[in-house]
């Protein structure tokens, strides 16, 4: 009986449909905290790129009260909702499929982190290139004067590990801190990572930083990839810039105003 | 007479009893696979993902305990089914049932240890054309009881997990200086002490887990025939 053909194909329906069942459930059952772990995972890579991330911080109280989240587009103007209406989220943009995608179609997000008093402290931008085996990602934070690397975070998903791999050490990474993507008359000169390590940080200017020995190629793509995306994220720096200076001239005006307001005050107190 | 017969036949049932919970036998079952009949270095099963998963200690353990618990699960599964399934299909059967078990415990993974899980990527998929679990099912747990499978899931198990877990440990130690993270040689003073590249690739997996089959067969005195 267990060999009839029959009771074959009743035993593989069977089973397949019992399997079947259980991976659906579990699928379904596990869906929010996967949702949940990814979230947290991204938040915790986008905020590593500005501040250490202890093992124990809670990443979700720090993400609430510090960054302040937008997508912009190539020309720099924020996106509210897509075209059929529905609301864009910064967070939930993924930056692969935005990729492929060609530039003047694609949604740009922004995480601005904020410090204590509520003022932008410093702007994450995404980045995203193809190393020398395949796709790498990573996050820039530069600081509010948009010209100088405050932090990076690469990944990758298939570099060699110990050479190109080496783009998720700290020590690697650490190397662009306090470099500059803009020349002092305002062009976007990026930064290259360069042949050949030296070992030795003080022989590069502003705009270049030590490389990585056996792992030029990956370095390329990591060159590539900056280059690319800060040309992208130009309009709207452009557009923060006039921002900020009409800020500072307004608060240049209310300065004075307070000023003047301070002294009617203490001349009033000394009367 | 016939009376007596049956008798002597009650009290020879009587006098069998159950088997010890671990017997000799069933001890043997568990430590057989650590050490004379291990899976890695003496069956020489396994070894794909033994060289993919073993440059740090931690993704290692969890990826130990991701087979631990699929060996297990599985045989269980398949000897508890194993007179039912029909012959003809019984491969395609284990297959289904591992394959089942491992996207469980991806799917776990994924929810509550997410970096570990993205740093296994596919090699927890992989699990699923492990030898060493397709192999246990076959030879043990399509012929023996429940409970004995799972003794038997638990020694191949643990003797994967061992052996990986040594090649992790001297993987990482020598690669990046540091043993779950912790960074040893800075800690005992030796701040300058060079990380091997090596060991960092697979080639360094591949010549500690021969160092080990040397230095075990040497002991065990194991010849392949």
């Amino acid at each position: 009986m267990r060999q009839s053909n029959a009771y074959v194909i009743g035993f593989a329906a069977v089973l397949t449909v019992v399997l079947g069942g259980l991976l659906a459930l579990a699928a379904v059952g596990l869906r929010e905290p996967q949702q949940k772990a990814v979230k947290l995972d991204t938040r915790t890579k986008i905020l590593s790129a500005v501040m250490e991330i202890q093992e124990g911080d809670d990443v979700n109280r720090i993400w609430e009260e510090r960054i302040n989240s937008l997508v912009v587009d190539i020309d720099g103007d924020v996106v509210g909702e897509l075209d059929n209406g529905t609301a864009v989220i910064a967070e939930q943009i993924d930056v692969g499929k935005e990729f492929k995608k060609p530039a003047q179609d694609r949604l740009f997000p922004v995480f601005q982190f904020m410090n204590e008093q509520g003022q932008v402290d410093s702007y994450i931008i995404p980045v995203y290139g193809n190393g020398l085996w395949d796709r790498i990602w990573g996050f820039v934070a530069l600081e509010k004067d948009l010209v100088t690397i405050r932090g990076v975070r690469f990944d990758h998903k298939g570099e060699t590990p110990g050479l190109g791999a080496r783009i998720t050490d700290g020590e690697v990474q650490d190397r662009y801190i306090g470099k500059k993507i803009y020349s002092n008359v305002g062009e976007l000169v990026s930064i290259q990572m360069v042949k050949s390590e030296a070992g030795d940080p003080s022989i590069y200017d502003e705009y270049h930083v030590d490389g990585m020995s056996g792992a030029t190629m990956t370095a390329n793509g990591v060159n590539d990839m900056l280059l690319k995306y800060f040309k992208y994220y130009s309009s709207y720096f452009k557009t923060i810039e006039t921002a900020d200076k009409e800020a500072i001239e307004e608060g240049e005006q209310i300065e004075e105003i307070e000023e003047s307001e301070t002294q009617l005050i203490d001349e009033q107190a000394n009367q | 007479m016939s009376a007596q017969v049956s008798e002597t036949q009650d009290i020879q049932v009587a006098k069998k009893p159950a088997e010890e919970l671990f017997s000799k036998r069933r001890r043997k079952l568990i430590s057989d696979p650590l050490n004379d009949d291990n899976p890695i270095t003496v069956q020489v099963l396994g070894i794909c993902s033994a060289l993919a998963v073993t440059s740090q200690m931690y993704p290692t353990t969890i990826m130990a305990m991701a087979v631990v618990v699929v060996v297990v699960m599985s045989n269980l599964t398949i000897s508890a089914m194993r007179n039912i399934i029909p012959n003809r299909i019984r491969i395609i059967v284990q297959l289904a049932i591992v394959a089942s078990l491992v996207i469980l415990v991806d799917q776990v993974l994924k929810a509550y240890a997410y970096d570990v899980s993205r740093e296994l990527s596919v090699f927890v998929g992989l699990i699923i054309t492990n030898c060493i679990v397709m192999g246990r099912l076959e030879a043990f747990a399509m012929g023996n009881k429940p409970y004995d499978s799972i003794l038997d899931g638990l020694g191949s198990g643990f003797g994967y997990a061992w052996i990986i877990l040594a090649v992790a440990f001297f993987r990482e130690l020598f690669g990046a200086g540091a043993i779950y993270g912790f960074e040893v040689f800075n800690a005992i003073g030796l701040e300058n002490f060079p990380n091997n590249g090596l060991m960092v690739t697979p080639v360094g997996a591949f010549l500690i887990l021969g160092l080990i089959i040397w230095v075990q067969r040497s002991k065990t005195g194991y010849v392949e025939k």
